[in-house]
């Protein structure tokens, strides 16, 4: 296999807290050295000054909608979007259809991920039968067949019984439960965040309450269990004050919190476009910021997109009707670096939540740029400013809030394995 | 100076209530003949496209248009063929192909005549949209309102029900404050919406206290049957609490007027002899209503299209 050498970049690697203009030389898929004025001999030369060059992201919370609904998206055009995003892992969430409720599912995506997706697709298998919150999977064989969490994401268990067994059976596999932490009956018909903004609008609210007291409820089943618990798409300031406590005392608590909900606030609904509906809903300022400060604190280990492809069609339509969703791998990047511009977090520490933390929760390859590591590396240009089209993203569907918008910060080449699989003027290059 | 369409009253200005409440002023006259047809519209399409029944809204834009001359078509997406599996949109989309010049949209679901107006190239007007806003309710009862006592600015507004469910609330809350009026809410706790003082009323959960010395009081319709049980206990219990009555009344101003916008549920939110007493306005609001759609339909007719204002703006740079 061939060299391939990055000369002259910003190296940042949380890995092992570096930070440093040098060069980065990959080889058979690995990261080979790091360091000054690297031999160019055999390689190909990137010449990246001026620019990043981090591990590739990990997200954690995507759907690709394969098997059943490949018109919103699949496997194929999910891990596009995904490399074009500088995501070269993602973990893909089980509400398919059929459900990955069985290891045929599980292999299926295994085998259509390593066939069709330039990314590493990793899945998480159900938690309960069909998402019906019931009876729990098979976690011993799906593990096998390559489940790395598990989860009924937006199906969340309202029954507690069900969820206190779910985790304890989850310490016999050792892998995270992930939590879609809402209340379906404080929820109720809401839509948007309760408040002001749902006043004004005029429609159903969803107090961020709904998503508090589940928060509660499965802090204290991972305490009582041992179970790992990870909180999905984090989003109410109690939420992020409950895991911090929790973390503090000891409990096994992780958390990821979405891009969209550490930049916008529930205002960005107030003129019905149904791209700015979700699970949960954008909230108020007051929670924007506890999120934020969450990421910089530890508390939310990590940032994942909760990459949501619907159909134009289905949400050119009412508020009420339309889906929650939107996708989110092509822009995560510079919309996270809103918190590096305005200071929060230094873009060594955005990498590590955008890269190392979400690794480590998966336990997968990557991550890393120590040598010996698997070379998943993005390049980044994190001032170049861009008008994001979905329709020229990779992405099946459209569903962003940020379409047409200028956003700062690009993606402009990543290496999934050692091998180029995005680059900017080239596009995707996977077979 | 107005927009292209009606959405709602948080967009309108004081000076388009004013000249709204002005244009209607001399629409009434009209009503008053014995032929009561002026040719103003004559050869103008106006589409009432509702996706959500109500008799009793639909009649009245479909008088204000034929009393303006207008051809006025009705369309009642609920009992329409193309309802069935055809998306609001695409029903919009076909009725704007059919280049009306104005449609009047009611969608149970709020934002949906904002989300149409986008896409249309006709100028649209709300006739109630969820819980967000119904901006002609609101202009009648200030047309009413202010025909009853001369004046708005100055006056105390108490709007007692169902606030969290209403749009007629919301519009006549950002109508009346523009306008210069103390607006005052009363509903039980479960029926007031989060944060709604943000919008400039004073809440309250003590009908005594919100209607005292009240120059108006609005009362809700009560969806009994929805919320019974679940944000109210029982029919009983509400019109004892927030039902009004000529000897709960005494605490207004002595010529307080009473107003509901229908219809009524008689002995629950209110008392027959208030429905019929002096005190009420209620018929006065209904006719007011045709008076005020008339005012609109005129000023938001043949306002230009999407596509003629982008090409008089290319003209202009010319
Ligand atoms: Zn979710």
């Amino acid at each position: 296999m061939s060299r391939i050498l990055l000369r002259g970049g910003r190296v940042l690697d949380p890995a092992t807290n570096t930070d440093k203009v040098c060069d980065l030389l990959m080889e058979d898929g690995l990261v080979l050295e790091v360091g000054q004025k690297l031999s160019a001999e055999d390689a190909v030369v990137r010449d990246v000054s001026g620019l990043w060059v981090a591990p590739g992201f990990c997200d954690m919370h995507v759907h690709f909608r394969e098997p059943g609904l490949e018109y919103k998206e699949d496997i194929a055009s999910g891990g596009r979007a995904a490399v074009a995003g500088g995501f070269t892992s993602v973990a893909c969430m089980a509400n398919t259809e059929p459900v990955n409720d069985d290891p045929a599912v599980t292999d299926f995506i295994i085998d259509r991920a390593r066939a069709d997706s330039p990314a590493r697709v990793y899945p998480i298998a159900a938690a309960t039968k069909g998402l019906q919150g019931q009876v729990m999977t098979e976690m011993s064989a799906l593990v096998e067949a390559g489940a790395v969490a598990f989860s009924d994401d937006g199906s969340t268990i309202m029954d507690g019984g069900v969820m206190r067994n779910v985790l304890e059976y989850s310490c016999l596999v050792k892998k995270p439960v992930i939590v879609h932490a809402e209340d379906c009956c404080i929820r109720g018909k809401g839509v948007v965040n309760e408040g002001p903004v749902s006043t004004r609008l005029g429609l159903p609210g969803n107090p961020t309450a709904a998503e508090d007291v589940l928060v509660a409820r499965d802090i204290a089943l991972a305490k009582v269990t041992g179970a790992h618990v990870h909180i999905a798409h984090v989003s109410s300031a109690g939420a992020v004050e409950q895991i911090r406590d929790a973390r503090a005392r000891g409990v096994h608590v992780t958390a990821e919190v979405t891009p969209h909900h550490i930049e916008l606030t529930d205002e960005a609904t107030l003129g019905y476009d149904t791209n700015t509906k979700m699970a949960p809903p954008l909230r108020s300022q007051a929670d924007v910021d506890a999120c934020q400060a969450g990421l910089v604190d530890g508390t939310i280990d990590c940032i994942a997109t909760d990459h949501a492809p619907h159909a134009v069609h289905e949400k050119d339509t009412d508020f009420i009707e339309a889906p929650c969703g939107i996708i989110g791998l092509e822009t995560a990047l510079p919309v996270c670096l809103g918190m590096v511009r305005s200071g929060a977090l230094s873009p060594l520490e955005m990498m590590r939540r955008m890269s190392t933390e979400g690794v480590k929760l998966l336990n997968c390859p990557g991550g890393s740029l120590e040598v010996g590591a698997v070379a998943d590396v993005v390049v980044i240009d994190p001032d170049l400013t861009w008008t994001y089209d979905p329709m020229k993203g990779y992405s099946k569907s459209r569903n962003s809030p940020w379409s047409g918008k200028p956003l700062t910060g690009r993606v402009l080449a990543t290496y999934v394995g050692g091998k180029l699989v995005f680059d900017v003027n080239e596009g995707v290059l996977f077979p | 100076m107005i927009g292209r369409d009606l959405l709602s009253m948080e967009d309108l200005s004081r000076e388009d209530i004013e000249k709204i409440l002005d244009t209607a002023a001399h629409m009434q006259e009209i009503g008053q003949r014995a032929v009561k047809k002026v040719p103003s519209l004559r050869g103008r399409t106006i589409v009432n496209l509702f996706f959500e029944s109500s008799t009793r809204t639909r009649m009245s834009f479909e008088i204000a248009g034929k009393r303006l001359s207008a051809d006025v078509i009705n369309f009642s997406a609920s009992s329409s063929s193309l309802s069935k599996s055809e998306s609001i949109m695409d029903t919009a989309r076909t009725v704007d192909a059919m280049d009306p010049d104005l449609v009047v949209v009611r969608h149970k679901v709020a934002g949906v005549p904002k989300i149409i107006a986008d896409a249309l190239s006709a100028p649209v007007i709300n006739a109630g949209d969820g819980a967000h806003e119904h901006p002609t309710q609101a202009l009648l009862d200030m047309l009413t309102v202010k025909q009853a006592k001369g004046r708005i600015a100055g006056l105390t507004v108490t709007i007692v029900g169902d606030v969290l469910h209403s749009r007629v609330a919301r519009s006549n809350i950002y109508g009346f404050i523009k306008m210069g009026a103390e607006v005052r809410i009363a509903a039980p706790p479960t029926m007031l919406p989060p944060g709604i003082e943000a919008l400039g009323v004073k809440a309250y959960t003590s009908l005594r206290q919100a209607i005292e010395g009240a120059d108006v009081v609005m009362m809700l319709r009560i969806q009994m049957e929805r919320l019974q049980g679940a944000l109210f206990p029982s029919v009983r219990e509400y019109s004892e609490t927030f039902g009004l009555s000529r000897t709960k009344l005494r605490v207004a101003k002595p010529d307080c007027i009473v107003m509901h916008p229908g219809p009524i549920n008689r002995g629950v939110e209110l008392s027959h002899e208030l429905a019929d007493g002096g005190e009420s306005v209620i018929l006065e609001q209904v006719r007011n209503g045709v008076a005020l759609r008339m005012a609109l339909l005129y000023l938001f007719t043949g306002r230009p299209s999407k596509d003629e204002e982008v090409a008089a703006l290319g003209e202009e740079t010319k």
